[in-house]
């Protein structure tokens, strides 16, 4: 893989968990590449694999379920 | 502190250092600060004893700094009174200090520490962001020994004869998160006297770690010497008698509990009796008043105790407090009022953007008006504002304006985050005439400018990315409705027990109708067979007041004979059918409290039921409490602990039977000093206090002996006398005893609670206990709102615990009554009719109990969805296979967000 790969990932994240502990890394300040875009769900058990293919298909690099 | 918007600008100038207390000092704070990172509310304050401007008055530089203008030297202590007719202490307790014992080493060496340090290490904000390190040269342990009963069961050394009831199982857990953290190869060890796994699935936790290599060593390490290496070398004797020298990288001290000695006089001073350990003196039926009237205790100050017996004594305390209290309830309360809701439907959007700088937060990162002026290029937007803080009220007033008078229908706020501010906003909305649901906010502090700060180009280009992707999503948003439901204010309480008589009068005494069903014929459940607690309080006497107090208050109505046959309905509006004595009778009431209690269980072992010389602990207390002389003639009687439990089938602690077996015994010996008593245990589980009994019962000359599960007590009949056999832990040799009386300490097992768990669409665990909604944090609660849970049928419980927990469910279940209506939230499931093919497949995936698949009235099969029960989770819309259920705002609209996410 070269050097200067940016893979676009997209990141589904629980409201009530992971989504609470990326606001937690801000606080802490935590750096973290930007290249990623977090989708805020209500649980990660609602997302449904549809959003997944659709991420790929619009040419995600990677899919981050958290929850 | 309003002005506070936690942006931690002045504790990054702050020159003033100390020892950060919330890591256990092992790491270093600022002078202004905020006590840990998920404090709340999230404010800064300052620590008068470092600051450099109140000791010296000397720089001032987080006023200079600070954006908002929220510092105020001037801020001092101040005297409050407030007039209450409750006062609750819940005070806690300290981490016992290890300091004074020198045989551990513990002030000396550096890789000697103590289990609340060690959960400061094991955390990922912790002085070492979650990597295990040891002195000198941060090097990660390969060797870890955990040593119990450090300042705990320990009379000699530190005066704390109980048990902290905690430590055995947070060092099972430690152990098992360091070999999670540690890479390669690790070894956990864990020292201790006896495993006092006695909680909810905490046995087989316990497996668990028996299974992935924990090793629990029986003894306690007597002494620790560093070499050159800065390695600690503990000496130990084994079990078979052994010297053992054993070398460590890092020795963690499970330290117990105590009240400290300040806070101690507090307590004291407000009149309220403390005991010799210094908890306060509580009565096993009032497990949560003190000795003065109108003031309640919860948590480590009564006794050690975990989270959830902490979180149900909190409940059990709000319970009594209320009930003096409830004559007031709602009088100091006012209500908000609203201007009606425009109604948009049919409108085009027309959406408003207001980016915040969150003073230099995101302002000095993010280009704020770069992503303002492509906030002004998306589609539908009308109207784009830079804010300095978007939060602050003076723009709220001002977006109301703004939102009148341009006409906009839809609102994305680009600022932090929506789990903190989205009701504010939300708030704003509605005064302006809009729907609440109307707004969606862009993450572009927490997750962007604080994240990305060494990346401003990068950061601004996010920060655009998050306004599309919030703006594509408003477009698509509604007004949601918030319909509200009205309450029947009664409850219903199934069980008669100790725990369902306690929860219906914990409900009647604040004024609410309550039913009380209880199976048999008569009140009293297990209680009717107990003679006393371990504290020695009399249980025929005191449940037989409830039965009376139960019986005599106009606001319950009792059915005994009685079971639940059939039950409709959802929080605020059940409706129950009851078979009583045989006939149907209808009930509807607004809350459920579940306490059907367990049993006793018929041992199969150890010749019970082939002699009468064999009896279970119900039995026994039944015997003594008509005459307990017969044990005048006896030589020897032997109680036999863990008979059904903590074995394959049944892999749990029954967490009573210890207290029960040394309580007994020691009455045994009371009756007859002469009496050999003996008990065969594998672990004593004298948790808290009750540690006391197990400590006086060995004074008394009660025999302990340890078995193991595979070496089990061998039970004969030789001839007319009853032979047991056992091996000696100690001995290394077979025990021979020949008692006149053999008591099984039975395991306790739920009732059948199938059917109950179906009607109200509960889950249970696998040991077919009924399980709640959180562990730790909502004991008494089930995820299915409006129901709650109480006594045996959550655990084997002693009676104090049961009490506890049910006039925690009646508190929980007041939350519900106390309301005349619900208001149901908007963001949540509907199920399209014509798309439904009535698969349930959606009603299995609800954890909620909130989709029921019904019969339509032209016999069609449809799934319908109880919105007051919905917690807009969508589990249910991933497992539809025709797309008929989905949740508003949460269905094409991520769809939607992924696309546009991806746009760029």
């Amino acid at each position: 893989m070269s050097q200067d790969f940016n893979p676009q990932i997209l990141t589904f994240a629980c409201n009530w968990c992971s989504y609470a502990a990326a606001d937690l890394a801000g606080v802490s300040r935590f750096q973290y590449p930007p290249n990623m875009r977090i989708i805020r769900v209500m649980c990660s058990g609602g997302i449904n694999p549809n959003y997944i293919l659709k991420a790929f298909e619009k040419g995600a690099d990677g899919v981050l379920v958290s929850g | 502190m309003d002005k506070c918007i936690a942006c931690g600008e002045c504790t990054k100038k702050c020159p003033g250092k100390t020892d950060d207390e919330y890591n256990e000092g092992l790491d270093k704070r600022k002078a202004i600060y905020v006590a840990y990172p998920q404090a709340v509310p999230l404010k800064y304050a300052i620590d008068p004893a470092v600051c450099v401007k109140l000791l010296k008055d000397k720089c001032g530089t987080c006023a200079k700094v600070c954006p908002t203008g929220a510092i105020n030297y001037e801020d001092k202590e101040e005297i409050l009174t407030l007039n209450v007719g409750s006062v609750i202490m819940a005070a806690g307790f300290k981490p016992f200090d290890p300091s004074k014992l020198d045989n551990l080493q513990y002030a000396k060496f550096p890789n000697v520490v103590t289990s609340i340090e060690f959960e400061r290490i094991l955390s990922a904000g912790g002085p070492s962001h979650g990597h295990i390190e040891c002195y000198p040269d941060k090097a990660e342990p390969k060797k870890i020994a955990w040593l119990q009963c450090v300042g705990s069961r320990d009379q000699n050394k530190c005066g704390n004869s109980y048990c902290s009831s905690v430590c055995c199982m947070y060092a099972v857990k430690e152990a098992m998160m360091a070999k999670d953290h540690i890479s390669g190869e690790f070894e956990a060890s864990i020292f201790l006297m006896d495993m006092r796994t006695y909680g909810k699935d905490f046995e087989k936790y316990y497996e668990r770690a028996k299974d992935q290599g924990v090793r629990f060593v029986r003894s306690r390490i007597h002494t620790i010497t560093q070499d050159e290496n800065h390695k600690l070398i503990a000496t130990y004797v084994s079990e078979d008698g052994k010297n053992i020298t054993e070398v460590f990288d890092m020795v963690v001290l499970s330290v117990g509990m105590e009240t400290p000695a300040d806070l101690a006089a507090v307590v004291r001073n407000m009149g309220i009796e403390l005991n010799a350990n210094n908890f306060v003196v509580t009565d096993s039926f009032s497990p949560v008043e003190t000795s003065r009237k109108g003031f309640y205790v919860c948590g480590a100050l009564q006794e050690p105790k975990d989270i959830p017996m902490a979180v149900m004594e909190a409940s059990a305390a709000a319970c009594d407090a209320g009930t003096s209290l409830s004559p007031a309830r709602g009088t100091l309360t006012r209500t908000r009022t609203y201007p009606a809701e425009t109604d948009i439907m049919g409108q085009d959007p027309r959406i408003g953007v207001f980016v915040c700088n969150c003073g230099t937060n995101i302002g000095g990162i993010v280009n704020v008006p770069e992503v303002a002026a492509y906030a002004r290029t998306l589609p539908h937007v009308a109207f784009v504002e830079e804010n300095m803080f978007t939060c602050s009220q003076d723009t709220q007033d001002k977006m109301k304006q703004v939102i009148e008078k341009n006409g906009l229908n839809r609102i994305v706020v680009a600022a932090c985050t929506p789990r903190t501010h989205e009701p504010l906003f939300q708030e704003t909305l509605k005064d302006a005439g809009l729907n609440k649901y109307l707004i969606e906010m862009a993450n572009i502090r927490n997750q962007c400018s604080w994240v990305h700060s060494k990346e401003p180009e990068l950061a601004t280009a996010k920060a655009k990315d998050l306004v599309r992707i919030a703006v594509a999503k408003v477009s698509l948003m509604r007004a949601l409705p918030q319909p509200t439901v009205g309450i029947v204010q009664k409850g219903l309480v199934i069980g008669g027990g100790v725990a369902g008589m306690t929860s219906a009068l914990g409900l009647a005494k604040q004024g609410f109708f309550t039913t009380l069903v209880e199976k048999e014929a008569v009140l009293g459940g297990n209680a009717l067979h107990l003679n006393q607690t371990w504290k020695g309080e009399p249980i025929a006497e005191n449940v037989a007041k409830l039965v009376k107090d139960v019986r005599e208050n106009a606001l319950i109505q009792v059915f005994t004979g009685a079971t639940v046959k059939d039950t409709a309905g959802f929080i605020g509006n059940f409706k129950t059918t009851l078979s009583v004595n045989g006939k149907d009778q209808t009930i509807d009431h607004g809350a459920v409290i579940i306490a059907t209690g367990a049993k006793e269980r018929k041992p199969t072992e150890y010749l019970y039921g082939e002699d009468e010389r064999v009896l279970t602990h119900l039995e026994l207390d039944q015997r003594m409490a008509k005459d307990s002389s017969f044990l005048k003639t006896m030589n020897a009687a032997v109680f036999i602990q863990c008979v059904g439990s903590r074995e394959p089938e049944r892999p749990y602690c029954s967490k009573v039977c210890c207290t029960h077996s040394v309580k007994s015994a020691l009455k045994f010996k009371e009756v007859n000093p002469d009496l050999d008593v003996y008990v065969l245990y594998r672990d004593i589980r004298t948790y808290g206090q009750r540690e006391e009994k197990y400590k006086e019962a060995r004074d008394k000359g009660v025999i302990f002996v340890r078995y193991d599960l595979d070496h089990k007590p061998l039970v004969q009949k030789e001839g007319s006398s009853l032979s047991v056999t056992v091996r000696d832990h100690v001995l290394g040799m077979n025990l021979g005893l020949e008692p006149d009386l053999i008591v099984l300490a039975s395991a306790i097992v739920p009732e059948d609670n199938a059917a109950l768990a179906q009607m109200f669409k509960l889950s249970l665990n696998d040991d077919r206990f009924f399980m709640e909604a959180h562990a730790k944090l909502r004991p008494v609660d089930f995820a299915t709102d409006g129901i709650f849970l109480a006594g045996m049928a959550h655990y084997p419980k002693p009676v104090e615990e049961s009490i506890a927990q049910a006039k925690a469910a009646a508190s929980r279940a007041t939350v519900v009554l106390s309301k005349e209506t619900v208001t149901v939230d908007g963001v949540v499931s509907q199920v399209n009719e014509a798309l439904c093919r009535g698969c349930g497949a959606c009603e299995e995936a609800c954890a909620f109990g909130a989709i029921t698949v019904r019969v339509r009235e032209d016999d069609v099969k449809i799934a319908s969805v109880q919105q007051a029960l919905c917690k807009g989770c969508a589990a249910c819309s991933v497992a539809c296979p025709t797309g008929a259920a989905g949740v508003f705002h949460y269905n094409n609209e991520v769809l939607t967000m992924i696309e546009t996410a991806l746009e760029s």
